[in-house]
This record gives C-alpha cells, structure tokens and sequence, in this order.
C-alpha cells in the first residue's frame, strides 16, 4: 500500500450505462482512518461508485486510486487492500457461519495460524457465539449483516466499502453495526460506508452527499450544517399542513418548506417572511398556526435543500 | 495459482452440493436411468415390423401361423399378397421389410412328414434392422414349434424358416444382433456421460450469479483459474462416480465383455470427464441464468454428440464433410477409446491418437474457460 496519498482518491469519475450516465464525473480524496459516508437519494449513484472503487465496474472515465493502485488498470492489487460488503447479501447461505468464515478467509489467504483467532473475533463480533453451525440463511438480518462485515475484515484491509450495511436493520441492531465501524476506524482502517438514513449520517467524519451520479456537497456534518443552508431554519406548528405547504411554496423569502413529522420545517432567507410574520401570513391564507421557533438544521435540512436545489439547477 | 484457494473453493463447492441432496442424486440416478432407457432403447426399439403375407395355402391352419406372427406384436401384416411377384414390389417401395410365404402343400407336409419349410424373405437394405427382424421372425417360429401339436412335437417341429440370408444359421444372427449391442453400448456410455457432466457444472457459475453470491467473490483476489479448478473438483468425483455407475452397467447390466485394463480406462474416463465438466462450466461462466445455463448445455451437447460422435451412426459411413466436422465432436474420441478397450483390449499405447484429441480438447477448454471468466459486473 502506497503510504503517502489518500486512502481513496477519485478524479472525474464516469460510469455510463449506455447513454445513462449513473455518476458523474465524481472528484473524491478520502484521507486514511477516515469514515466517510455516501449519502443520497435511491439511484443516486451510490452502489456504481462503489463497485468502481473495488474494481468491480470499469469506470467510463476518469480515474479512481484506491490504496495507491489504478482499479481500472490493476484490479487484483485493489482487492487486496479491500474490504467490501455488497449492498445485497452475498454470503452463502447454505453454508454455515464458521463454513462462510472458512471460505473467504481462503479466499483471502489469510495464514492458517491466523485463522482460529480471527474467526473467533469475527463470530463475538457479529454476536453468534454458540450459532457457529448453523446456516446463514437461518439467520436475521442484523447478524447476517455482521457476518458479512466478520467475512469482509477477516484478512484487516486497511480500506472497507461498505454498501448500506444497514438497510432493512433495526435500529438497535444499527446501532450496534456502527459501534463496530467507529472501533475499526479507531484501528486505523478507512471505511466508506453508504447509507441513506439521514441520522447515520452524523456518525461520519465527513459526507459526501450525492445526487443524480453528481457529487452535491462535500464536508464535515457541522461545516455542512453551516455552509450549505443560506438561510435559517424555522419550524412551525400548523394545521392542515398541504394546505400551508401550498401557499408557502410561492411565499416571498421563504427558500424550502417541508413536512417534518405533524410539523413544518421553513428555511427562511434574507427579505421577505420572518419569524414574526410567518404564522399571520398563513393564518391571512386560512391556515391555523402557531408562532415559528428557530431550529436547529439537521443534516436532513440540508440534504433536503441541496437535493431539491440542485434539481431546480438542473431543470 | 495458490492451492490454499483452489481447496477453498472446491471444499465450498463440496458443501454445496451435499447439502442439496435432491439435486445430487438425480446426478447420482440420471445416468444410471438412461442408462437403461437408451440401452435397451438401441436394442428393442424396432417393434411391428411391416411384414408381407403370400399364403399359398390359405386354410385354417396356415392363417393360425400367420395370426401367430401378429400377435406376437414385432409385426405388423402390411399387405397380404396373391403372387409371388408382389413381394419383390412392396420391399422396393419399401411398404415391408419382410415377407412370409406359407406353401400351398403345408398342412399336408406337416401331416407327413412332421416337419415342413416356411420361407422368409428380407430387406436387408438396413441390415441392423433385418438383424432384429430376423431374430423376431426365429423367435416366432420357435413359439410355434412349441405349440404344434403334442404328436407332432414327439417327432419334428416346423422347420425353420428358409431363406438365402437365414435358413441354417440362426444362432449366428443371434449373436450378431448381440454384437451390434456390444458396439452400442459403449457409445451409450460416452454419450450420457457428456450429457450429465455437462448439465452438472452448467449450474455452478450461474448459481453464484442468480443467488448474488458472485459480487462478493468476485471481490476477492481470487483468479479464475483457481475458480474453474476449485469448482471442478467434487464435480469430477461426482462424474467419476456417474462413469463408474455407467461402466459397470455396461460391462454387467448388459454384458458388454471387458477386455482392457482398469488403468487405462480410467486415465481414458477421468480425461474425458474433465472436457464434459469443463465444457459445461464454459457455459456458465457465458450465461449468468441457471435455467438458461442447463438448456444451452443441453442443446449443444445433445445433438452433436448423438448425431456425429459416431456410436450409432458410423462415422465412416458419412460423407466426407460430416466426417470432418466430427473432429470436433469430442464423445467421438471417447467413443473410439472405449469400443477399443471394452472390445479389444486396447491400451494406452494403442489409444494414443484419439487420447490425445481428448486433451487437445481439454486445454482449450481450460483456457477458453478461464479467459471467459470476467471479475467484473459489466
Ligand atoms: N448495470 C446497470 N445497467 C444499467 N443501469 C444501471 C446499472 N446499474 C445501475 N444502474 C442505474 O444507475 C443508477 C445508479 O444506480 P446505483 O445502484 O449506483 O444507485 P444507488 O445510489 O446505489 O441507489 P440505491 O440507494 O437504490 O442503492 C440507477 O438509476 C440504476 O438504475
Ligand atoms: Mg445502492
């Protein structure tokens, strides 16, 4: 592995399928010991930059570097220094736990007086002490998760591609998957992990939030907090909520609405509405509401924007 | 190449395949059953022969041997004649392939003398066919004699029956219908062999494919060498064991008589099985559907290598371009070798040339294989 560069780089990469093109021209650096989280929209583009990175896809263009090593031109070298979950489960599932361990860690060439201690770790660590014999496919999602993540960092890759390792989990069960990212982080090993709930977007070191195969916005959770909302964010109480979602949507000042929840979230920019005359201004249009407090963004909030944004760019 | 992978992959695959019990016995009991479908198929599959009648005699006795023929069910009356001459028209116009002629001084020969000639003429235009006819025809004739009546049956039967060809010998063409079978046999073998061995591995590529599975192999420095070899290895045992099965059929079921060495028929088979697996393997690395898989191996295989390998059609009865073509066919080498060493003995030595078509075959195969094994989704 080269030591200097960054762990992932990337530079204008293309994929096109046919005369669809699914990302692109994708500029990324993703610095060692980094989680960096792939956030965006289904069909954003998430999985086919992915796949490029593990060599899986041939980009159309561009470039991607990911360990020190071209994936177009020296696949083989990517994949040892690589660590991927796919998005769809992909162990065997007629085969058991330790079985599925056993393969890939052949596969992997990992030394055989390695192999007793990292199957023991990868087993506590997906939770399925005492279920080593039994067939994957018999398992729940969450463990099959994390046996899928056991089987990927079986031969230590100093770079994981996780892809939505936590879809279709439950929320105790993700939160325990990202316990065991932030530990491997800690080790030392760059993960890229996709996912598109919103709130694990918190737990990365940085983002980059894709849409339509562009990269959108690129940052730490706070700096995009700050950076990309251009006005301030305010949320509203009130009632029928279609009903003040239309008449907002061409209010003067008002730059995004959006139902959040039995509430409204507003961002409001300079001139036009503000807090003050927010809730008189529908209550003038027949809608109930109360006064406007001033929020917090979440990082939802800036997705919502930058994705709906980038639309009306585009359009 | 690293062993430790190819011992990965093949203990997988192993494990796979025990653990669909289903799927392994019919790959354990296929080739067994057509085994003995298609084998007896070769050998039984003429029934109802068209068979012409002139009986001169024509009284109630005469028409029981006639009916007797009939309800034997290997014939079937097509015509009944009033001369001589109409037998000589049917068979060129091919309406029948064997004609009966009962003469007009049957019944009273038979009454005197006990013993009275039926002469049966035949169409040996397609001599394999006349041969099993011949065999039916000496097969009724022989339940008639049986029946004549018990006075009768103290002294003489009926003769039997008088023609150029038969008359005498009838043993010997028992024995030559026998020996068509030892020929046929042996084909048989190599045929299912190629069948089965092909439809077993077409599955193996395209299973990883339709079950998601491959993403994440192909994600892992594996190469695809180590794929192939890994993936072939408890198909090879399964084939062997499908061989074994087969041959022993061969040499017991239907008593082909074995006259060569075990080593040389199995450095022969294990050769052979390795270009059958290995084709069908080619096939699903190219289709990524199992289903789509199995029935392209089917097709490919099963026509060549009923049509032109040779083990019931001769290849040197084909004219010259077929003849070439079935260069290509590889059953035709397996075909050769084991008809040379069930029936002659032959060994290793003396099956050089056909054994070496054999791997020929096999390298490229390898190679086309895991040339066309791509790590990559597009
Ligand atoms: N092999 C392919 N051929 C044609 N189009 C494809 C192919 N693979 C992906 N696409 C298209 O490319 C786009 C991006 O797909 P991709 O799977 O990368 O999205 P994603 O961000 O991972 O979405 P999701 O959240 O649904 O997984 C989609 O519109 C998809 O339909
Ligand atoms: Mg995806």
């Amino acid at each position: 592995m080269n030591t200097a560069g960054p762990a992932i780089l990337a530079e204008g990469l293309t994929k096109r399928f046919e005369d669809f093109t699914a990302v692109d021209h994708l500029d990324l650096r993703i610095e060692k010991g980094e989680i960096a989280g792939f956030i965006g929209p289904n069909g954003a583009g998430k999985s086919t930059t992915i796949r490029m990175l593990c060599g899986l896809l041939r980009p159309s263009e561009g470039r991607a570097l990911v360990a020190g090593f071209d994936v177009d031109r020296e696949p083989e070298a990517v994949r040892e220094h690589i660590g991927y979950m796919s998005q769809k489960f992909s162990l065997y599932g007629d085969l058991t736990v330790r079985e599925n361990l056993r393969f890939f860690g052949g596969m992997y060439r990992v030394a055989r007086k390695d192999m007793g201690e990292r199957t023991r770790f990868a087993i506590t660590m997906a939770g399925l002490s005492g279920r080593e014999d039994a067939l994957v496919r018999t398992l729940a999602g969450g463990w099959k998760q994390r046996l899928a993540l056991g089987c990927a960092i079986l031969h230590r890759p100093p770079i994981l591609f996780l892809d939505e390792p936590t879809s279709g989990v439950e929320p105790e069960a993700r939160r325990r998957f990202w316990d065991l990212i932030h530990d491997l982080a800690a080790d030392g090993v760059t993960i890229l992990v996709s996912t598109h709930y919103m709130d694990e977007a918190e737990y990365c070191n940085r983002i980059a939030l894709i849409d339509r195969g562009r990269l959108v916005a690129m940052g730490t959770p706070s700096q995009l907090r700050s950076r990309h909302l251009g006005g301030r964010l305010f949320e509203i109480r009130c009632a029928p909520l279609g009903a003040a979602l239309q008449v907002l949507r061409d209010a003067p000042g008002v730059l995004e609405a959006a139902i959040f929840g039995d509430r409204l979230h507003v961002l409001l920019g300079p001139g036009g509405l503000d807090e003050t005359t927010l809730s008189g201004f529908l209550e003038e249009h027949g809608v109930k509401a109360q006064a406007a407090r001033l929020v917090t963004a979440s990082l939802e909030d800036v997705f919502v924007q930058l994705v709906s944004g980038h639309h009306e760019g585009q359009a | 190449m690293n062993i430790r992978r190819v011992f990965a992959m093949a203990y997988k695959e192993a494990l796979q395949i025990w653990r669909d019990p289903r799927s392994l016995a019919i790959a354990l009991l296929m080739p067994l059953m057509q085994m003995t479908l298609l084998g007896y198929g070769v050998s039984l599959d003429i029934k109802h022969v068209p068979l012409c009648v002139f009986d001169q005699q024509n009284n109630q006795q005469s028409r029981g041997i006639v009916e007797r023929f009939v309800s034997s069910g290997w014939f079937s009356i097509s015509h009944t004649l009033t001369r001589q001459a109409g037998i000589r028209h049917a068979m060129d116009r091919g309406e029948c392939i064997a004609a009966l002629v009962i003469p007009a001084n049957f019944s009273r020969r038979l009454a005197t003398t006990g013993s009275v000639g039926v002469q049966a003429i035949f169409d040996a235009t397609d001599v394999n066919t006349t041969n099993i006819a011949i065999g039916y025809m000496q097969g009724v004739v022989a339940l008639i004699n049986a029946r004549i009546d018990a006075r009768w049956a103290a002294a003489h039967g009926v003769r039997l029956p008088r023609t150029g060809q038969v008359d005498l010998e009838q043993n010997t063409w028992f024995n030559e219908t026998l020996d068509s079978r030892n020929f046929i046999i042996p084909g048989v073998v190599a045929v299912i062999l190629a069948l089965v061995g092909a439809q077993l591995t077409s599955l193996t590529v395209s299973r990883e494919w339709e079950r998601g599975t491959m993403e994440q192999l192909i994600s892992t420095p594996v190469t695809a060498l180590e794929v192939m070899l890994g993936k072939l290895v408890p198909y090879f045992v399964v084939g062997l064991i499908d061989a074994v099965f087969c041959l022993a059929a061969a040499a017991w079921w239907f008593g082909v008589p074995f006259r060569g060495s075990i080593l040389t028929l199995f450095v022969t088979t294990a050769l052979f099985i390795l270009v059958v697996l290995d084709i069908g393997y080619l096939i699903s690395v190219r289709i990524h559907s199992q289903l789509g898989a199995s029935q392209v191996a089917l097709l490919i295989t099963l026509l060549p290598t009923t049509l032109l390998s040779g083990y019931t059609f001769p290849i040197d009865q084909m004219p010259a371009p077929i003849r070439a073509l079935t260069f290509f066919v590889y059953p035709r080498y397996y075909v050769t070798i084991l008809r040379a060493i069930f029936l002659k003995g032959s060994g290793l030595a003396d099956l050089w040339a056909p054994s070496l078509g054999l791997l020929v075959y096999a390298v490229i195969i390898i190679w086309l294989a895991a040339r066309a094994f791509r790590k990559r989704l597009d």
